[in-house]
């Protein structure tokens, strides 16, 4: 089988099982594991509302034309749960992007998320920013909004790089707690030493299932392990036929 | 409306997809790509307008820092204007790049290096475990290894231990970490094919 032809076959099977488990979660929701970070990012949206600070959520520099789309797509899931929870309070949420296409599409899902929150005539384009079109033109934008802007949580989903320690540093001096999670490896890096609880990896994908962003987050994850437990058992198979000298 | 953008949305999706798989889909997906790139270009100066109002707004309510705003502002246009009327590629455009842009990114980039060893120095003051005094001790060690030294590498340290950790388990670490971000980036990428993901506005 060709390499198009096994893609194919995967992306053709993650589908399926995407679907039918959607179909499953919607009839039985599931229980999911306790993530640290993302039970503290719940109760931090109820708070921001509750004391009438602002949340900042930070979508990083990824575009949407590359394999960086998929972290910022999943920071836009996010958002739009936020939005749609924290519109009616008094500061509403502030969301930054160092893109300018995932810019737009910030001010598109925050809208969205008033809209679904009846609350649409609440919306104000200058809640979704674009704070700066380089790695660090961002960094600089964005950390100026935690200082000034009276936020109690900055909230990093998406890509970033090492210039991320400087949000992480803004927000240590600001006392704002910090919730953040990369597809970059430095940028997991940093947010691990920098962040109270790291999210490591593929956990930066379930913060939508964990804020009860619909049954397909969830389905999401669980096709997720089934697709990694089958990418285990072939490297297993792959080095056992290996070293047998099978392959 | 919603219902219209969403069909749109999707088929623009399948269509692209289709295209690396089908070839007689290449052109169709070519094409569709291409207008992405005039909507970025399009969406770059809605960008550059967006700061510009944000700022702009922070200005006219006195907000806390708004002296930056301003100074933001003013350069910004300053900026933009003088590069429409001499071009990009004029020496004192240039000049802009390489004597205020760049310099100012590589001061961040040496800040940095202080932020990040004083969020090394702060991870044990946060938790407390042996993760974090693993990974302080596996950094400090590889950074060790690395350095350049007058005497050369340090036996064992930058010979055996630093290529051992760097080549092998960081390698085989950020393999496992990387498989799963594809992962979760293919499961986002056909939630928003579905459409169960909307990121372009909707319910």
């Amino acid at each position: 089988m060709s390499g198009f032809g096994i893609e194919l076959g995967i992306l053709a099977v993650s589908a399926f099982l995407l679907l039918v488990i959607t179909f499953w979660k919607r009839r039985s929701p599931s229980n999911l594991r306790e993530i640290p970070a993302l039970t503290r990012l719940y109760r931090m949206i109820g708070l921001s509302v509750e004391d009438g600070t602002r949340l900042h959520i930070s979508l990083g520099h990824g575009g949407l034309l590359d394999a960086r789309g998929g972290s910022a797509l999943a920071g836009l899931a996010v958002l739009r749960n936020i939005a749609e929870k924290t519109s009616v309070s008094d500061r509403p949420p502030v969301a930054t992007a160092g893109d300018p296409s995932l810019g737009l599409l910030t001010q598109d899902t925050l809208q969205a998320g008033y809209q679904a929150a009846g609350a649409g005539e609440l919306y104000t384009p200058a809640t979704g920013r674009v704070s700066g079109l380089s790695p660090f033109g961002f960094a600089a934008g964005a950390m100026h909004i935690t200082q000034n802007e009276n936020v109690s949580a900055n909230i990093m989903i998406g890509h970033f790089g090492p210039e991320v320690a400087l949000l992480t540093e803004a927000s240590d001096r600001e006392n704002v707690a910090l919730i953040g999670a990369s597809d970059n490896l430095t940028g997991q890096s940093v947010l691990y030493a920098s962040s109270q609880d790291a999210l490591i990896g593929e956990e930066l994908f379930a913060a939508g299932a964990y804020i009860g962003a619909g049954a397909s987050h969830a389905a999401s994850l669980t096709v997720q392990d089934i697709l990694r437990w089958v990418i285990i058992i072939g490297l297993l198979a792959g080095a056992f036929g290996k070293f047998a000298g099978v392959i | 409306m919603r219902v219209i953008t969403a069909v749109i949305a999707i088929a623009a999706g399948v269509l692209i997809l289709a295209g690396y798989y089908f070839s007689p889909l290449k052109d169709v997906q070519t094409l569709l790509l291409n207008w992405t790139l005039i909507f970025i270009g399009a969406a770059a100066l809605v960008g550059v307008f967006n700061i510009l109002f944000v700022h702009a707004d922070k200005i006219r309510r006195r907000e806390k820092g708004s002296v930056y705003s301003a100074l933001l502002i003013m350069f910004l246009v300053a900026t933009l204007i003088f590069g429409i009327i001499v071009g990009p590629e004029h020496i004192t455009m240039k000049l802009v790049m390489d004597a205020i842009i760049l310099p100012v990114e590589a001061a961040l980039m040496g800040i940095l290096t202080v932020t990040l060893l004083y969020a090394a120095v702060r991870l044990l003051r946060r938790r407390v475990n042996a993760t974090s005094v693993f990974f302080l001790l596996t950094a400090a060690l590889v950074v060790l290894g690395s350095a350049t030294l007058p005497f050369g590498d340090i036996p064992v340290i930058g010979t055996v231990f630093r290529p051992w950790v760097t080549q092998v388990l960081a390698l085989g670490g950020a393999r496992g970490i990387l498989i799963g971000v594809a992962l979760g980036t293919l499961m986002t990428g056909l939630r928003v094919l579905f459409g169960a993901d909307r990121p372009y506005g909707g319910n």
